[in-house]
């Protein structure tokens, strides 16, 4: 580190004594893929750019909504519409113009994972559903990756490090399918979406993230491997518990590349059998003939209140032991965006079978409100 | 025999952010116990930790346990 300037940019950091020179040469020569430019990833990001790691890689296919503003705190209302993987880099880079960013705006899929991820030192997972996660921390154990995992939801967040190396103490590596060994089906779990984040929440797990990084290049202090630590805004009440390998799990793992490429993590993550989804037009019409039932299947406290039309109020997890209540030969399930009620006819086709008419109303409850005003 | 167990995320939107177990021998028994007093928790995801250490088989517990329930999180 000759240059004045990079000396300069880098002091604070280089003058604590654990860290010193090495450390910040070890995060100019360390490479790291950033996945996600959401909630989690912006801040870790920022973070890392300004640290001076020297290159990143940022993924992510989505573009920027007003609604993501209020936690993806890198963008303004300027970058609405535009990818989230090209605006990122291209404001990072003013944050940061020593260091290389290279955007990759696509999804992350099998077919492109194991090239990417095979690409880097370290990867991040700060994506937003279970299948890209798994997918993630498969393709990571099978080129054994170190991953830096946070996840989120409403007001809580957890942080781990996977596939760690060096590994101390002989200790055998953990990954998150030691920890959750199969993906939720839908409707098992809430996302983001149904459930809601505090905007401060990703920041501060995100942040987290890029500390771990951190620690892991340059090998300072003791990173969270092997332990999940999981923290609450609402009461600031940490909880870290420690994770083991488990011998189950390889066989969960893709043995090969070509095993992995087989997988299909979207079905993994979806409902078991397709039902039928019908859109606002078709559910109006129905609506309209009568002769239903229609079922509410959010949680009681949900809004927003539906008084449109008659409709049964069951939560999901009720609704095997309320099928009883359901009179009408044809049914359609409701629910926030239309992924817990594809569940819901799932249940109510296992229990009636062809002796019922079951539909899912796709989008749910809020596409059919933002409908209903346009028209 | 009473165990205290404290529970995260969509778990306590169903039980409460802790809660106590009476005559409960081990873990498989608690769950047993939770599912009958919340149904809910029956058909949610969730991961069991006695003292800190995440556990996949039915496990003993004493009076000093100290049980977590965790659920996945996907949000990023």
């Amino acid at each position: 580190m000759k240059d004045q300037n990079l000396y300069e940019r880098y002091h604070r950091q280089v003058i604590l004594p654990e860290f010193g020179e090495e450390g910040q040469q070890k995060l100019l020569e360390a490479r790291i893929l950033v996945i996600g430019a959401g909630g989690l990833g912006c801040p870790a990001l920022q973070y890392l750019v300004a640290a001076g790691v020297g290159t990143i890689g940022i993924v992510d296919d989505d573009v920027v909504a007003l609604n993501n503003l209020h936690r993806q705190v890198l963008y303004s209302v300027n970058d609405i519409g535009l990818s989230k993987a090209k605006r990122a880099a291209h404001i990072l880079q003013q944050l940061n113009p020593e260091i290389k960013i290279i955007s990759y705006n696509q999804r992350l899929v099998t077919q492109n994972a194991l090239t990417l991820i095979d690409d880097f030192d370290i990867i991040i997972d700060g994506t937003d559903n279970f299948s890209t996660r798994y997918m993630i921390n498969d393709a990571c154990v099978l080129l054994n990756k170190p991953l830096v995992y946070g996840a989120i939801s409403q007001f809580e967040g957890q942080v781990s490090v996977f596939n760690p190396k060096p590994l101390k103490g002989g200790n055998e590596a953990v990954n998150y399918r030691d920890l959750f060994p199969d993906p939720p089906r839908e409707g098992e779990v809430l996302n983001c979406a149904e459930a809601g984040v505090l905007g401060v929440l990703p920041g501060i797990i995100g942040t987290m993230m890029a500390n771990e990084t951190i620690k892991l290049i340059t090998g300072i202090g003791e990173p969270l491997t092997g332990q999940l630590f999981t923290y609450n805004a609402l009461n600031n009440q940490v909880y870290t518990l420690h994770l083991s390998a488990r011998k189950e799990t390889r066989s969960l793992i893709p043995k090969s590349k070509k095993e992995f490429l087989q997988i299909d993590y979207e079905w993994l993550c979806a409902s078991p059998v397709q039902q039928a989804e019908i859109d606002s037009d078709i559910f109006n019409g129905m609506v309209a003939k009568g002769n239903i039932d229609v079922i509410d299947v959010r949680e009681l406290h949900e809004m927003p209140a539906v008084n449109e039309f008659n409709h049964i109020r069951i939560p999901l997890a009720q609704l095997a032991d309320n099928a009883a209540l359901i009179k009408s030969d044809t049914v359609i399930a409701f629910c926030q965006s239309g992924k817990r009620s594809l569940q819901a006819a799932n249940i109510l086709s296992g229990i009636f079978g062809d002796r019922k008419k079951i539909y899912s109303l796709r989008g749910g409850i809020v596409e059919w409100k933002k409908l209903k005003q346009t028209v | 025999m009473s165990v205290k167990i404290i529970l995260f995320g969509r778990l306590a939107d169903i039980a409460g952010d802790s809660v106590s177990v009476d005559n409960v021998a081990d873990t498989d028994s608690l769950v047993d116990s939770l599912n009958k007093r919340y149904p809910q928790l029956a058909t949610t995801k969730y991961v069991i930790a006695v003292d800190k250490q995440v556990v996949t088989k039915n496990t003993v517990l004493n009076k000093k346990s100290m049980v977590a329930l965790l659920p996945p999180f996907s949000g990023g």
